[in-house]
């Protein structure tokens, strides 16, 4: 399988005023990312989960070590725009990336920019829009839209330039239930579908089940790296990082310090009612 | 008891006379009580910041009425910078309004505009910033210099600083980590807890909300749909999913054990009550 990413021994300090020492964000990371698959990156606020993303599509260039997109060097200037064309990205906010008074002169916004003849954008912005449920509403202003509805036009911008891989920083924190799982079910999709990888950046814990693998970034380094199940059972290392363990966890956690025969693994509310179940069964 | 706050048949239109016309609130009526904690949920686009931004005159009703101690606060327009100052509205991502160049000055800003005296504004921003928990060596600091968390902290101590007798706060955890979002709750609880005033919370946690709130009011496309204590509302998944919303994950987790056959409260909504409750159960040697 390729590598969709590659970083290798990547650091990054943000600049300080002069004479003040360099403080890394980001402090040797080596990773890869297999095209095609679903990860999810945790961490606490300044554990250098942002920095890292915008290093996917050269946001941000790398103070040392590499960054390799499908096996193109991020720092080679002459590669930017294909890069930025295969790596998409959605910010947290989305009132700092909508740039047109229409919704879908702002979903064509990057297809336009791309040459793509006009036919084709009209095609790709409606099946933009239709993926993230917002065709009805097309025509409308989107600084009139809800937060969760300008959101998802954001992500709609991002499908219509057809990416290989879409970085979603933060992108579910203002959504309600519903739309966040409409957005989660969206990439889900898009991930299983037409085999485009996905980095999720996010402070919910619960999104990690949506992935098939699971980042843990603290002090600028990968701290943690696995399947779902195997990260979010940890309760004690989640909190040692500033994270919350799943609230099915956190029960199951109680349980078994009571002398309760079950898993903490039970991370979906079907299974912990099940290990709940059969531990009282055998009680 | 009287409302502090009275909302009757709110309507409010945007872009009227536009062919984008659309009504964000269609007939919304709410009470809010003196000292209460009320939370407030809904699916995006329910209209939740448009009902917020009436109760403090910031928008205007298209139809219906906002009464603050039983006055319609646009029955005389030039009352209504008055009431801004005693119901505080804390946006969404407020730490985008900072602009000054001391931590100190931005939270002085309210009380300023209230003519207030020196002393006095000295003494209520540290005050605030005590209860937004900032270090007192923070207030001589720029508000860009610190983090995305303190920034916000800074933001709340600016409203908390006009001693609003309500403060609403905007989905003020939004974005933050776990650890930073359970210990700005805890400072707003303390806060509640320590001032008596009210406070309105408006978010989409819904474990945030189960954690915090006395009563919950539920909004929807039609209104309020539901409103009561944190176990009324939340014993009621089925009508919370048909307006797009969802139970605490342990309440789910409680449903499930009671479609087993498991004699657990369905209404819990905390890891500690669930928890309890199934202690008791092995206790009581119940069957599963």
């Amino acid at each position: 399988m390729t590598h969709m990413i590659e970083t290798k021994q990547l650091t990054y300090a943000y600049p300080r005023e002069e004479g003040e020492p360099l403080r890394y964000a980001l402090n040797g990371v080596d990773l890869t990312i297999d095209a095609g698959s679903f990860v999810v990156v945790l961490g606490h606020n300044g554990s250098g989960k942002s920095t890292l993303a915008k290093h996917f599509n050269a946001v941000l260039l790398p103070m040392g070590g590499q960054v390799l997109v499908e096996g193109m060097d991020t720092a080679d200037e002459a590669l930017l725009l294909e890069i930025r064309r295969r790596v998409g990205m959605v910010f947290q906010n989305p009132d700092n990336q909508i740039v047109a008074n229409v919704v879908e002169e702002d979903v064509a916004f990057g297809p336009e920019n791309m040459g793509i003849p006009s036919q084709e954008i009209q095609e790709r912005v409606d099946s933009a829009l239709r993926t993230v449920g917002m065709e009805s509403f097309a025509l409308h202003a989107p600084h009139m839209l809800s937060g969760g509805q300008k959101q998802r036009i954001a992500i709609a911008g991002i499908l219509a330039m057809e990416p290989r891989c879409i970085v979603l920083d933060e992108a579910t924190a203002m959504l309600d239930p519903s739309g966040r799982r409409e957005v989660l079910d969206t990439v889900s999709r898009l991930n299983k579908e037409k085999g485009i990888t996905i980095i999720l950046i996010t402070h919910h814990m619960d999104e990690a089940a949506y992935a098939d693998r699971v980042l843990i970034l603290n002090d600028g380094v990968v701290a943690l790296d696995g399947a779902p199940r195997a990260i979010l059972s940890q309760v004690e290392k989640l909190r040692a990082f500033g994270l919350e363990p799943p609230h099915t966890v956190e029960l199951l956690d109680l349980l078994q310090r009571d002398g309760w025969n079950v898993p903490l693994d039970a991370i979906s509310v079907a299974e912990c009612a099940d290990a709940i179940c059969s531990a009282l069964g055998q009680g | 008891m009287e409302p502090i706050i009275r909302v009757e048949n709110l309507v409010h239109t945007y872009g009227e006379g536009t062919p984008f016309c659309r009504s964000a609130v269609d007939g919304i009526s709410l009470d809010i009580y003196p000292g209460e904690f009320l939370g407030v949920i809904g699916h995006t686009g329910s209209g939740k910041s448009t009902l917020i931004q009436h109760l403090n005159g910031l928008l205007k009703p298209t139809a219906g009425r906002v009464l603050f101690h039983g006055k319609d606060i646009w029955e005389d327009t030039k009352k209504i910078r008055e009431v801004r100052f005693r119901v505080g509205l804390v946006f969404q991502y407020p730490e985008y309004q900072l602009f000054e160049e001391t931590v100190r000055k931005d939270i002085s800003f309210g009380p300023k505009n209230m003519g207030l005296d020196e002393a006095e504004i000295a003494r209520r921003v540290e005050r605030a910033a005590a209860f937004a928990g900032l270090a007192p060596e923070l207030l001589d600091q720029s508000p860009f210099d610190l983090s995305g968390g303190q920034k916000r902290r800074v933001a709340i101590a600016g409203v908390i600083a006009m001693e609003p007798e309500v403060l609403i706060l905007d989905e003020p955890s939004a974005g933050l980590d776990p650890a930073g979002r359970s210990s700005l709750l805890q400072n707003i609880r303390d806060y509640h807890r320590s001032t008596g005033g009210t406070v309105v919370l408006v978010s989409h946690s819904m474990d945030e909300i189960a954690e915090n709130v006395d009563r919950i009011a539920v909004l929807s496309d039609a209104g309020v749909v539901m409103s009561g204590t944190p176990q009324e509302v939340f014993s009621r998944s089925e009508e919370l999913e048909a307006v797009g919303l969802t139970v605490p994950q342990v309440t789910k987790v409680a449903m499930e054990l009671r479609r087993r056959g498991v004699a657990v409260d369905a209404s819990v909504y905390t890891v500690e009550d669930l928890y309890c409750s199934l202690t008791a159960l092995r206790k009581g040697g119940a069957p599963c």
